[in-house]
């Protein structure tokens, strides 16, 4: 199969993400960047464990004081539909019908922009509660650690916006399928580290 | 060779190199840049050696010691060694598996420029108020109170050049998994591929954590985090744990492929198949796996514990099982060979006893309670120099000579080889041997001078006469190469004559689609098989037809330029300048710019047509 093929309903293989030996490469480089990406949160994640509430004066907020679960929960959810979304595109993406596609990433990216509102929202409130980034340890490795993520939620979000754009009048071929599914790869990785974050920094942070 | 003959200008030729994708040509640029970074670092260690050559020296400052100590080891490891043996990978990988390309050769020029760029801002240090100067392991509990923009440096380079090194650990995997020709199935594959690959997987695994160690110091550095201000709440051990769970399995990153270069070596001039092959692929994959479980016997004084020290003490000497099994098999490699000692070889076999002393006292450095008398002595120092010039060193020189034939298309003359073998060899154990001694005698590591009459001198002289020794042979060894170019004699396929492997079944250098035809691999060694049944090549696997090849690009230069220059801004934000954060705001908006252009341009690259392949073989046999 050829990446400047025309394709019918009838000839779109079953797995365009891999129909080419380009696709193929790009498919598995992706998988093992992303096993990069988690080692790299993974040392993000061991640097927050080693300065959890490691604060200068015992008259700043700790993590029990300052992490409230309604709204990182709301912000879960929202994540993990985002995530949803994004598999529905990609099945449609297989069966290509590129308008539902693209129907289907335009609420992913929507529900990816409302997390990452609610996120800058958090931030906020945090810094007026004395947490910041340069307040203390525990504030570094907190807005590194959750920064990184929403850093990633960010890129992630330019990237399927880039892709949707660039494509919107152009449809599907065997060149441009495996661009959106190694970006929905990535997205479903950034869902997977929140919720590790949300367990890890948030509840394992209300109970002490 | 419609497009290889035809003669280019220097403007042209400049040209070409900053916007190929070529693996060949990339593998050239690795291979020249990370020989002017070797000789820097060379000459870094002759000034060191001659700042210790007597006692009470003043040839050089405490403080600019420290910063020849750091940029020696920096210099040396990452932008060196690495990238020279990258070079070596992306100029024979690809072959000896039956590829065309890598997997990836737009990032293949990418990781190159990252490497490269980053390794330029590391060096601009000695131009810009100091090189960094707190070990080239920088300590963060001396690194954020290191003056000046030293570390910064030391930082930001790193990161850029870490970068690269991860993008192309990444795409030699996939070209390995992917790519090989028909036939080729794992249990086939050339030892050095083994070896890249195993050292791919290393890379993967181990920068991510350097990345984020170096983030923290950045963040502390230049924008007010505390991560390892203690007062605040900060915990510097957390940097030396990320700096190691990286920096061991970096030492197998630099020592595996050496151990491929060799084993390569060994069988080629023994005239036999690699013993023990599949014990062999076994101890790769396992020294790769067990040299992510050792880090902390880097750390064994820093009071982790009993318990941590006793683990990763065992855990360490369990490599040397491996280690083992590696060093046997290439004696039984030769055992009954007919060998015969060009230079390459006589590397390698100089490589094993100088190794395994490097290994024996790796050994007694692994030894939890021994090591508090060793630690941070000239003991621990000549360790690491035994494995690492023993064996990576030794590996480099030894891979350029074997390889250069196929890279450059002309043999170096054997004779001036030779008078660098020997010259770095005898220097290489003046130097270093001494060094133990020093060690047990009670000197420290990273001092910049010491007092007589502690019985230290002699031995520290011999140690810098060593260097002189080494220096010549390097010398000797860059004249070889000036000689060898303008005299331009070109050899053909397989210019040592027992090539076992398919590097060797196609021209030196290789037209740029590698392989007209796909070659069919019919057992491990399956150029020599062929060899063996009267053949002169190897039987292609597919009928001849167009051969898709991808364009090449300047947009990786463009995407380092801007990190290049965001490095710049980060820098000098902790001096309050006004201009360095718009500074950092337009150099990652040239490289994610330069990303998306990237992305959104399509690129289907061209096709080579049959025709031209056909014009091509007319060509050769009237060449």
């Amino acid at each position: 199969m050829h990446v400047e093929e025309k394709f019918t309903d009838a000839t779109w293989p079953a797995s365009p993400e891999t129909a080419t030996l380009e696709a193929k490469n790009k498919y598995l480089g992706f998988w093992l960047f992303l096993g990069g990406e988690t080692v790299l949160f993974a040392s993000l994640f061991a640097t927050y464990l080693a300065l959890k509430d490691k604060v200068p004066d015992s008259s700043m907020p700790l993590a029990k004081d300052l992490f409230e679960i309604p709204l990182t929960f709301a912000m879960t959810m929202i994540l993990l539909t985002s995530s949803l979304t994004s598999v529905y595109a990609m099945y449609h993406m297989k069966n290509n019908s590129f308008q539902k596609m693209q129907t289907w990433l335009v609420i992913t990216v929507l529900l990816g922009f409302s997390f990452l509102a609610l996120e800058i929202y958090e931030f906020n409130h945090y810094v007026h509660l004395g947490h910041s980034f340069t307040s203390s340890a525990f504030g570094s490795a907190f807005y590194s650690l959750v920064g990184f993520h929403g850093a990633h939620v960010t890129f992630g979000l330019m990237w399927f916006l880039a892709l949707m754009i660039r494509n919107a009048k152009r449809g599907l071929s065997l060149y441009n399928a495996p661009k959106f599914f190694v970006a929905s790869l990535y997205w479903h990785f950034i869902d997977v580290v929140w919720v590790f974050i949300f367990t890890v920094v948030y509840l394992m942070g209300m109970v002490g | 060779m419609s497009t290889y003959a035809k003669k280019q200008g220097f403007g042209a030729t400049l040209w070409d190199f900053m916007t190929t994708v070529d693996h060949k040509k990339i593998a050239i640029l690795y291979l020249i840049s990370g020989g002017l970074f070797f000789i820097l670092g060379g000459l870094e260690a002759v000034f060191i050696r001659i700042q210790l050559a007597i006692p009470d020296n003043n040839f050089m400052s405490a403080g600019i010691f420290n910063e020849m100590i750091t940029m020696h080891g920096t210099t040396m490891i990452f932008l060196a060694a690495m990238p020279i043996l990258l070079g070596i990978m992306n100029a024979v990988m690809p072959l000896q598996i039956g590829a065309r390309d890598v997997a990836f050769p737009f990032l293949n020029s990418l990781g190159f420029w990252l490497f490269f760029f980053g390794g330029v801002v590391l060096n601009l240090s000695w131009f810009l108020g100091g090189a960094p100067d707190a070990g080239w392991t920088s300590y963060a509990s001396l690194a954020i109170h290191s003056e000046g923009h030293g570390v910064d440096f030391y930082v930001l380079g790193l990161q850029i050049s870490g970068f690269g090194t991860l993008i192309a650990g990444i795409n030699f995997l996939v070209t390995i998994i992917n790519m090989r020709t028909p036939g080729m199935t794992y249990m086939r594959m050339p030892m050095f591929t083994w070896t890249t690959f195993v050292v791919s997987a290393l890379i993967l695994f181990a920068f991510p954590p350097l990345t984020v160690g170096l983030f923290l110091l950045l963040f502390d550095r230049m924008f007010g985090a505390n991560f390892f201000d203690v007062a605040a709440g900060g915990n510097t051990i957390i940097w030396e744990h990320l700096f190691w769970i990286f920096g061991h399995p970096e030492v197998y990153i630099l020592i595996l492929p050496a151990f491929g270069i060799f084993s390569e070596i060994f069988s080629t001039f023994s005239r036999k198949r690699l013993f023990g092959y599949s014990s062999m692929v076994f101890a790769t994959v396992l020294i790769g796996f067990l040299g992510f479980m050792v880090w902390a016997h880097h750390m064994f004084t820093v009071g982790l514990g009993p318990i941590a020290n006793a683990i990763f003490a065992i855990a360490t000497m369990a490599i040397a099982v491996p280690t083992g099994i590696k060093i046997f098999n290439w004696i039984f490699t030769m055992w009954g060979g007919s060998v015969t000692f060009t230079v390459p070889m006589l590397y390698a076999v100089s490589f094993i006893p100088s190794f395994t002393m490097g290994g024996v006292t790796g050994i007694m450095l692994g030894a939890a309670p021994a090591d508090y008398q060793y630690h941070d002595s000239y003991f621990v120092v000549a360790h690491f120099h035994y494995v690492i010039v023993g064996g990576v060193v030794l590996g480099i020189l030894a891979g350029v000579t074997y390889y250069w034939p196929k890279m450059f298309g002309t043999m170096l003359n054997e004779t001036l080889g030779k008078f660098t073998f020997w010259l770095f060899l005898i220097g290489f154990h003046l130097t270093f041997f001494v060094q133990h001694f020093l060690g047990l005698m009670g000197m420290p590591r990273r001092v910049f001078t010491y007092l007589p009459g502690q019985g230290w001198e002699t031995s520290n002289l011999i140690s810098s006469i060593g260097a002189i020794f080494m220096s010549v042979g390097i010398i000797i060894l860059l004249i070889n190469i000036v000689i060898t170019s303008v005299k331009n004699v070109r050899v053909g396929n397989d210019p040592w004559g027992d090539g076992r492997t398919l590097e060797w079944a196609i021209p030196s250098p290789p037209p740029f689609y590698n392989f007209k035809q796909l070659p069919l691999v019919r057992g491990l060694d399956a150029y020599w098989i062929e060899k063996m049944e009267g053949k002169k090549e190897m039987t292609p696997a597919e009928p001849l037809d167009d051969i898709h090849m991808p364009n090449g690009s300047i947009i990786p230069i463009c995407i380092t330029i801007g990190l290049f220059i965001a490095a710049f801004g980060a820098l000098y934000n902790m001096d309050n300048k006004t201009w360095s954060v718009p500074v950092i705001i337009i150099g990652l908006l040239i490289t994610f710019g330069s990303m998306l252009v990237r992305s959104l341009k399509d690129d289907h690259g061209f096709h080579i047509h049959k025709e031209e392949l056909m014009d091509d073989k007319d060509k050769e046999v009237k060449a």
